[in-house]
């Protein structure tokens, strides 16, 4: 089952062709080479053991770093070639991220967090702050704005993450390990979360070591093991 | 301590210093910075105390310099005066003469008196050799420091008058004689060679005295070496009192400005050392948590964080202080032209104290954080690196996000306030810096005013002199303070006035020469004030003598006749205010004249006054100060002047440029040297601090970069979080330097003996504070541009997994 792709006739959101990463010139590369297509509305699950690249694979997706090898392509632009400042634009515009530890700014409350990312794309005060509210309200987290991330429970900051990286409505999610420092309660809430905006048409790509997760939220799994694609199935032929 | 034994500890250390190399390197450049400026702030300091005291110990200075007739005291008879009561040390008999030296661009310097000494070496004046070599044959001479000035370097040659058969001399070396016995030496043949009528040899004898502390002491020795020769054999004698006190003065304008570098550099370094260690350590805390995680007692994490915290610092502290014993080189250089002395050197003791204090403020400043780290619990030493902040700060970025800015802007703006001890350690830096860029440049402002103002007489193209008694024109040894000469022994080398000349028909020569756009006259006579004791000089201008006016401290320049224009030293000296009037007899008749003005005068100790020449019926105009039309040669002026009025006993000459002063040039040199000093290490503690809280918040810029911050915001984000601390630093800095200006210059008036006009106080105008202001923000975007350079490179990837 290392069929590379999903059918031709969908839009991508994400092409991954001959994509390969080294970190050492003289090692083995840390992935690929991998071909990898990511359909609009898919939910993309990467599970894998520690090293077997899935976060090199989120890296290189995210425009955080570059493949040594091949091309990437996210959203109809190809986004190994472009200089650091376009990488911004882009990442800030097209792609939303969930971090295992939050990643949230401890000197800023929710409210700001979540408008951060529309804040940098130079969208008015006001109109940042409206479509925080509506994610706060949509998360309910909206008794937290003025909160800082420090009073949270780590299920309430991972919304709040979750919240800040919907703020630009984003064509991709990329989420690394979102319940891996969450209790089983939390973990559980986040999980709703994902399952719902996945429902809701959102193109999600979740690097996860929890299966259940994987099984939960994904309608497709890759299983990399050593950099390369081990298992490509759809949830259905998991489950 | 068994299973870390010093192995263990040393690889700690080792690791910690070589993991962060940037970090180690900019502390030990910030530290070197800050030594090398608190070696030559000290020095500078132990320089500016009482520098002619020391050099003339050093020099076995003569006590009395004393100028005989050769005519009527053999050398025999000279070298007896050595047994004289009192007398312990002598040199000489040297031939002395006096020179009036052409420049190479045709113009005057003052008279010179030129010793004749076949070596430097003796004992009394042991003259010191700054550059160059002595005088070996004719045709060589060697010039004072203060004669060199800036336009003569050794090679550089001058004629020794405007004779047309005139020798040319070149200057071999460049001398220092703390007791001043003469401007210049060459062989004693050359002296003898280039004696006159109007300037005949004369012989010098230097003596040191068994007890020269007084004035009376001194005269006493004068006495016994008059009676020790036959009568009227010595023509004058100079007390090194004299000297000092000139010395002292001319010394004592600088050291309040030395003083004021010294304290802003050394406090700057204490400030920036005691900052830049203490952040390195306080960054380490999860480091630490670690190793005491890890089976390191508390007492084993200190050692190694201060021996961390001291290999960078320590290389910076003996880099830091070979860098400041080379920058105080050059400026020793220049103390020792401005103070009249030489061979200043590093105190090898200001090495010591910088080292050691050096050493204790980065002992002091990395034990502090690294004991509180050794007494934090484990888990919390690990949990700080990790664990939401404080929560200090948090109301300011609460308030910065309100403001009509960037998002990236105002995120950094709020960040100093997470740190504020480090914050405050910036702030101190770049309000210091701004001191010394405030400071500096009024300095310098001041010192060109005081320049300007100085001897207005130079400030003419051409003197012209006609031949009628003029300005005194004095060379070698002032008589002795107190001394009563004979009034028929003339002064030691003093010219001979020549041929008197008709003042009016240089007058309408002057007038009838193409090319004259204004001119006034002026002449010097002795005077006594009611009042004042033994004479005064008097300076007495005839014509519209605007151009020759002094800086008026108060009141106004004179306007006509029944009018006196003083300096401040008159006005204490005598008791008398501006409106008063004092009875001032010349030749036999008195004059009342009401005092106009107090004028801004350094160029003596004397009380000289200014009045109109109308007032005294006797003097005539000894010069006519010219000033000629744009575009006319002052030299081609003279020569052709010089022509018309020679054979009416008259003469003219081109004012040379060289005679300016060179303290302005050097002490504005040596401002412009430790303000770059100051400002560096400023900016290299701005450096540090944004360096650790880049590291520091490495993770949050990964997280900002992750979100979509572009590099160029996230340098926005890293200089904002500098700007404020600019402005304020700026806001704290101008007015800090300001003030000390203004305490400053009136010190160095006091000084000199006078107060300062408005126009050498008041040198900031509005645009110029302003553009002030801005300096610290220069300062501590300068400080913060590498690292902002590097925050917006680093990988978002890497900062993402950084802990």
């Amino acid at each position: 089952m290392t069929s590379p792709t999903s059918p031709t006739t969908t839009t991508h959101v994400i092409e991954l062709a001959g994509v390969a990463k080294r970190y050492d010139s003289a090692g083995a590369p840390a992935l690929g080479p991998l071909d990898l297509a990511v359909a609009q509305g898919e939910a993309l699950a990467v599970t894998g053991p520690s090293g077997s690249g899935k976060s090199t694979l989120l890296n290189l997706v995210a425009g955080l770093d570059r493949p040594t090898e091949g091309t990437v392509t996210v959203d109809g632009r190809r986004i190994d070639r472009l200089s650091e400042h376009a990488l911004a634009r882009f990442r800030r515009e097209r792609i939303g991220m969930v971090f295992q530890f939050f990643n949230l700014l401890d000197d800023l409350t929710v409210a700001d967090n979540i408008q951060l990312p529309a804040q940098l794309t130079g969208t008015a005060r006001r109109q940042a702050a409206a479509r925080a509210g509506e994610l706060m309200e949509l998360l309910a987290i909206q008794k937290h704005a003025r909160a800082y991330p420090g009073r949270l429970s780590g299920g309430e900051r991972q919304r709040v993450a979750v919240a800040r990286a919907l703020v630009n409505r984003p064509a991709l999610l990329l989420a690394d390990e979102p319940t891996g420092a969450l209790d089983t309660a939390s973990g559980q809430d986040v999980r709703d979360l994902l399952v719902d905006l996945h429902r809701g048409g959102q193109t999600i790509v979740l690097v996860t070591h929890d299966l259940a997760l994987a099984e939960a939220c994904a309608s497709r799994s890759i299983h990399l093991v050593d950099g390369h694609l081990a298992l490509d199935t759809t949830v259905e032929a998991v489950r | 301590m068994s299973g870390f034994g010093t192995g263990a500890l040393g690889r700690v250390v080792r690791s910690g210093v070589g993991r962060r190399r940037v970090q180690t390197v900019v502390i030990a450049v910030a530290v070197m910075m800050a030594v090398a400026s608190a070696v030559v702030a000290g020095s500078l300091m132990v320089a500016a105390d009482a520098p002619f005291d020391k050099a003339f110990a050093r020099q076995n200075g003569a006590h009395l310099t004393a100028e005989y007739d050769p005519a009527k005291a053999s050398t025999a008879q000279l070298e007896a005066t050595g047994r004289v009561d009192g007398v312990t040390a002598t040199a000489g008999p040297y031939p002395v003469t006096s020179i009036r030296p052409v420049d190479g661009g045709g113009g005057h310097l003052r008279p010179v008196t030129l010793a004749g000494r076949s070596a430097a070496h003796a004992d009394v004046d042991d003259l010191e050799l700054s550059l160059g070599r002595w005088a070996e044959k004719p045709g060589e001479i060697v010039l004072t420091t203060q004669v060199a000035g800036p336009a003569f370097q050794l090679g550089s040659t001058l004629r020794s008058s405007d004779a047309a058969d005139a020798p040319t001399l070149t200057v071999v070396g460049i001398a220092v004689s703390a007791g001043r016995s003469a401007d210049a030496w060459a062989t004693p043949a050359q002296v003898t060679a280039l004696a006159s009528k109007d300037t005949p040899v004369t012989s010098q004898m230097l003596y040191r005295l068994d007890s020269a502390d007084t004035g009376g002491q001194i005269a006493a020795a004068r006495k016994k070496l008059t009676a020790a020769v036959p009568q009227g054999a010595l023509l004058g004698t100079q007390s090194y009192l004299d000297t000092k006190r000139a010395a002292d003065t001319s010394a004592a304008v600088t050291i309040p400005f030395l003083i004021a570098f010294g304290v802003l550099g050394i406090a700057m370094s204490l400030i920036i050392v005691g900052s830049v260690v203490s952040g390195a350590v306080g960054t380490s805390l999860r480091r630490i948590g670690i190793l005491k995680a890890i089976g390191f007692t508390p007492r084993e994490v200190v050692r190694a964080y201060v021996a961390q915290a001291l290999i960078p610092a320590g290389a910076g502290i003996a880099l830091g202080v070979v860098l400041g014993n080379l920058l105080a080189v050059p400026l020793l250089n220049d103390t020792e032209q401005v103070y009249g002395t030489a061979s200043l050197t590093v105190a090898w003791w200001v090495d010591v104290v910088v080292v050691v204090a050096a050493l204790l403020v980065v002992g002091i400043a990395a034990l502090v954080p690294a004991l509180r780290a050794g007494r934090l619990r484990t888990v919390e030493a690990i949990a700080v690196g990790r664990a939401p902040r404080t929560g200090r700060g948090q109301w300011a970025h609460r308030a910065a996000g309100r403001l009509p800015l960037p998002r990236a802007v105002t995120y950094g703006l709020a960040a100093p306030f997470a740190h504020p001890v480090r914050t405050a350690a910036m702030l101190l830096a770049v309000a210091f810096g701004t001191v010394a860029a405030t400071f500096a440049l009024g300095l310098t402002s001041s010192l060109t005013a005081v320049a300007e103002a100085g001897d207005p007489e130079s400030r003419a193209a051409v003197t012209v002199f006609t031949g009628a008694d003029g300005p005194t024109v004095t060379r070698g040894p002032a008589p002795a303070a107190g001394t009563a000469e004979p009034p028929a022994a003339p002064e030691p080398g003093t010219a001979e006035p020549p041929a008197a000349a008709d003042p009016a028909r240089v007058r309408a020569a002057v007038e009838a020469q193409p090319g004259t756009a204004s001119y006034y006259g002026k002449t010097q006579a002795d005077v006594t004030v009611g009042g004042v004791s033994g004479t005064a000089r008097a300076s007495l201008y005839e014509g519209d003598s605007r151009s020759g006016a002094y800086e008026m401290i108060s009141g106004h320049w004179i306007t006509g006749r029944g009018q006196v224009v003083v300096p401040s030293r008159f006005l204490e000296k005598t008791g008398t205010e501006l409106g008063d009037t004092v009875r001032v007899t010349h030749q036999g008749r008195t004059q009342t004249l009401r005092i106009v003005g107090e004028a801004f005068d350094t160029s003596d100790d004397e009380l000289e006054i200014h009045a109109d020449l109308a007032d005294f019926p006797a003097a005539a105009p000894g010069v006519f100060l010219v000033e000629v039309k744009p575009g006319v040669s002052a030299t081609e002026y003279a020569r052709e002047l010089a022509a018309e009025i020679q054979p009416l006993g008259g003469d003219a000459h081109a004012n040379s440029p060289s005679e300016q002063d060179g303290l302005l040039l050097i002490v504005q040199a040596m401002a412009a040297l430790l303000t770059l000093m100051l400002v560096s290490v400023a900016g290299l503690g701005v450096l540090n601090s944004v360096v650790l809280d880049t590291r520091e918040r490495v993770h949050d810029l990964g997280v900002c970069k992750a979100l979509g911050m572009s590099p160029r915001q996230t340098v926005g984000l890293v200089l904002a979080s500098v700007a404020g601390i600019g402005v304020l630093g700026g806001l704290v800095g101008v007015p800090a330097g300001f003030a000390l200006h203004a305490y400053v210059l009136p010190v160095m008036g006091d000084a000199a003996g006078t107060d300062l006009p408005p126009s050498v106080l008041d040198v900031y105008d509005t645009p110029r504070l302003v553009l002030l202001g801005l300096a610290g923000l220069t300062i501590a975007l300068l400080g913060a541009l590498l690292p902002a350079g590097w925050a917006a490179r680093a990988r978002t990837a890497t900062a993402l997994r950084t802990e």
